[in-house]
């Protein structure tokens, strides 16, 4: 899989298909690449693909509005760990998946931390609902803050 | 054994609705194949050879006879009658509709069973030793922490989608039963100083490229492992190679990156878990644990055997294995009848199994990788009925660790990935040496057939290993000598040019032979190699 | 010739093309040559068939046969459970796969 580097300007803030989980307004300016910001100093949005390495952006936590974290096959799971690295880093702005996201693989990305979805197509509303909906209790800790089985045996 | 609770009840029945959903949205187009396989993957569905087949999650090898009741029916009512024990401690149905998959999940569910994980690039069932519980040289039983740990990597959201497949072993004792640094991890509980801990080796595998795993941390504490556990999978999930599936398993990142590195790596990652707290209450571990409490053995159960039947002597001989408990053994029940399908059981040998498992064995039986069932806890006063009921059923071959119980991977006659059968070879040289009667002389032989590279077959780790290959639309074989997966690891070796069909069970014999010859007091097939090397075996083999 | 093959989506059987059905047998298969990519595209869309593929085969005695070992088991059924093949009772068929 070849890792597609957006242009270092930014691009379309969204494709039209976004579904958010956040109270707050969805930032409206593109988002730039790592490299990019982090050679600059204004940017308030990012782009992290997944060859990158999520943690070079910790520093810089407090000034990011929105993470996007692009999938370009959904099959490359390194997205999942980059969330959940910026959510335990205390990251608590808006932490997008974007590319190819589907109905499927959305209830482990939220458990990583994401809070909004890009998808490349449309994400059908009630299959969504279905799949988010799905998992009465959780196994193991994640970004999500669920109190995992284990816990809740022993609580 | 380990029993579900509400939790891991509501868990596996909210699967079964999910692949339900999943199997509907792929039949009525909304899903592409492309999209649906990774999802099906991992709920153990293939499209294989002749049909879509299902494999079974059989969590560390142990089953209930309920469980191996369950199994039974689902041959008769979903399959063709049978089913097919792999070297994974697992189940595989060959003959399986889509439009039933989530039917067969749902009753897997109702004896809390279920197919999660049991493919796709995501971590796999978690394998341990077949004798755990009822072998006389482990630390502890080993099956506590591959439950802990199977919960853990259940829907675990963020290694679900690993570069490739992920595969774990558990054991407690020294003698590796599991091939346990032939995993991606493999974890040995180990006693330092009066307090158990685990030892984490990672890195190893078979496939194309087989490595023996080197150990990254000695002691790793309890109340630390899913922490440990987590660290090593994210380092890889992070930096396994995605750009070649062939070189996407943990073995190559490992290899590449070096044991050091990566050690450095996991070890930070691990301090950083650590403080994330993630690890489960030691209670729960307790928990867990009085599951796995012994049964209630008989005091002063009687050790005397009638050994007057020689039938019945050999067969104890062979295939039973000592118990920690005065008076009991394990019994192994082959699955490698003199000409038959390594690993395959009928649908009434899988009833008559659970029925003996019920009678004699406190209601439980185990998987093996070797691809036969154990009842791990026989009173000996009970063998000779349990022997004579096995016989009767074509169960009884007496033939545990010698050359007729060969471990075949099903090949080309049902998959889709094989370049050569495997069947038909191993039915051959189990069928020669019962005929020939060297199988009593030459004592202890691994004898492991692949019908391609991935190895499912254990061709590398075989005393005598065999990989099908296909040359110019041929099936063709080659030999290899010296492997073992077991705790004196070691990775077999290519003899030369490789042989056709009839060649290959002419040269297994010479091989054997070369050994009835060159062996010394006490030697096995793997020690005389080991001593002598390969020229002797090649000068037999190739003139 | 090439013929072309793929699996039914509901049942997972193998089925071959007939040139206006798909077939469990491979005696019905039809010559594709030149159009098997359009014929696939149609009909995997159309759900009548999963993953379809175009393989090489001869004529043989009046049917086509796969060129390849892996294709004609998979045509037929495991060798070593000719019970379970589409032919149990051919004498002859081992001849045929081999």
């Amino acid at each position: 899989m070849v890792d597609q580097t957006p242009p270092a300007e930014g691009h379309g803030p969204t494709t039209g298909n976004l579904v958010r989980y956040r109270e707050d307004d969805a930032v409206d300016h593109g988002a730039v690449t790592v490299d990019a910001f982090l050679a600059q100093t204004n940017a308030s949005a990012v782009r992290v693909e997944p060859g990158d390495d999520a943690r070079e952006l910790i520093p810089h936590l407090e000034r990011l509005a929105l993470i996007e974290v692009n999938f370009p096959a959904f099959g490359d799971g390194r997205g999942y760990s980059s969330a959940q690295i910026l959510r335990e880093a205390g990251y608590e702005g808006e932490l997008r998946a974007v590319g190819d996201v589907l109905v499927d693989q959305v209830a482990y990305m939220r458990r990583c931390g994401f809070d909004a979805f890009d998808p490349d197509a449309p994400l059908d509303e009630d299959d969504l609902e279905a799949a988010l909906s799905r998992w009465p209790e959780v196994y193991q800790p994640a970004a999500d803050g669920r109190t995992p089985i284990w816990n809740k045996r022993h609580a | 054994m380990y029993q579900y609770d509400q939790y891991d009840q509501q868990m596996v029945d909210a699967r079964v609705e999910e692949f339900r959903d999943q199997a509907r949205r792929r039949l009525e187009g909304t899903l592409t194949e492309d999209q649906f396989k990774p999802l099906r993957l991992m709920n153990g569905l293939y499209l294989q050879l002749h049909a879509y087949m299902l494999r079974v999650a059989v969590p560390y090898g142990t089953l209930s006879s309920m469980q191996m009741h369950a199994l039974a029916d689902i041959a008769d009512k979903y399959d063709r009658g049978y089913g097919h024990f792999t070297t994974r401690q697992n189940i595989q149905y060959n003959w399986i509709k889509l439009e039933d998959a989530a039917d067969i999940l749902a009753d897997l569910a109702k004896v809390e069973m279920h197919a999660i994980q049991t493919s796709g690039n995501c971590i796999r069932n978690i394998s341990s030793d077949h004798f755990a519980g009822a072998a006389a040289d482990e630390v502890t039983d080993p099956r506590p922490y591959a439950e802990l740990l199977r919960q853990w990597s259940s829907f675990h959201p963020e290694f679900s989608y690993l570069p490739r497949k992920f595969k774990i072993a558990v054991i407690a004792s020294d003698t590796d039963r599991a091939a346990m640094r032939l995993h991606d991890i493999g974890i040995q509980i180990v006693e330092k100083d009066g307090t158990l801990g685990a030892a984490f080796y990672v890195g190893g595998g078979m496939g194309r490229t087989p490595m023996i795993a080197p150990c990254i941390n000695e002691f790793v504490p309890l109340d630390q492992l899913v922490s440990y556990a987590e660290a090593c999978l994210r380092v890889y999930n992070r930096h396994g190679r995605r750009d070649n599936k062939y070189k996407a398993r943990i073995k190559i990142l490992v290899h590449e990156m070096g044991a050091e590195e990566y050690t450095r790596q996991v070890e930070e990652e691990f301090a950083h878990m650590l403080k994330r707290g993630i690890e489960p209450p030691f209670a729960e571990l307790e928990r867990i644990r009085t599951y796995f409490e012994d049964p209630l053995f008989e005091e002063g159960a009687s050790a005397d055997i009638d050994r007057s039947d020689p039938d019945f002597a050999l067969w104890v001989d062979r295939n039973t294995v000592a118990h920690k408990a005065d008076g009991y053994v394990s019994a192994v029940i082959s699955l490698k009848p003199v000409g038959g399908i390594p690993g395959d059981a009928t649908a009434e040998q899988m009833h008559l199994m659970a029925d003996l498992a019920k009678d004699y064995s406190f209601d439980e039986l185990r998987v093996m990788h070797t691809q036969n069932i154990v009842l791990p806890h026989v009173r000996k006063a009970d063998l000779h009925a349990l022997w004579t009921a096995l016989d009767e059923a074509e169960l009884g071959a007496p033939n545990l660790d010698t050359v007729e119980d060969i471990i075949a991977c099903p090949g080309l006659d049902y998959c889709s990935l094989a370049n050569a059968r495997s069947i038909p070879v191993a039915q051959q040289i189990s069928e020669r040496f019962a005929k020939n009667g060297k199988t009593e002389a030459l004592g202890q032989l691994k004898l492991k057939i692949s019908g391609c590279i991935n190895a499912c077959g254990h061709h590398h780790a075989g005393h005598i290993g065999i990989l099908g290959v296909d040359r110019k639309g041929v099936e063709n074989y080659q030999l290899l000598l010296g492997g073992s997966e077991a705790e004196d690891v070691s990775l077999a070796k290519i003899t030369g040019p490789g042989f056709d069909e009839a060649g290959i069970v002419d040269a297994v014999e010479t091989a054997a032979d070369v050994y009835l010859r060159e062996r010394q007091d006490g030697e096995r097939f793997l020690d005389t190699y080991r001593r002598i090397g390969m020229t002797p075996f090649k000068e037999a083999l190739y003139g | 010739m090439r013929i072309l093959t793929g699996n039914d989506l509901k049942t997972g059987a193998v089925t071959w093309w007939t040139g206006s059905d798909w077939s469990l047998h491979v005696e019905d298969a039809v010559d594709v040559t030149g159009n098997e990519d359009e014929i696939a595209r149609v009909e995997e869309a159309e759900r009548r068939v999963n993953v379809p593929y175009a393989i090489d085969a001869e004529m043989h005695q009046g049917h086509p046969r796969p060129a390849h070992i892996k294709d004609r088991i998979r045509a037929l059924g495991p060798t070593v459970r000719q019970d379970l093949t589409l032919k149990p009772a051919d004498p002859e068929i081992r001849n045929w796969v081999i």
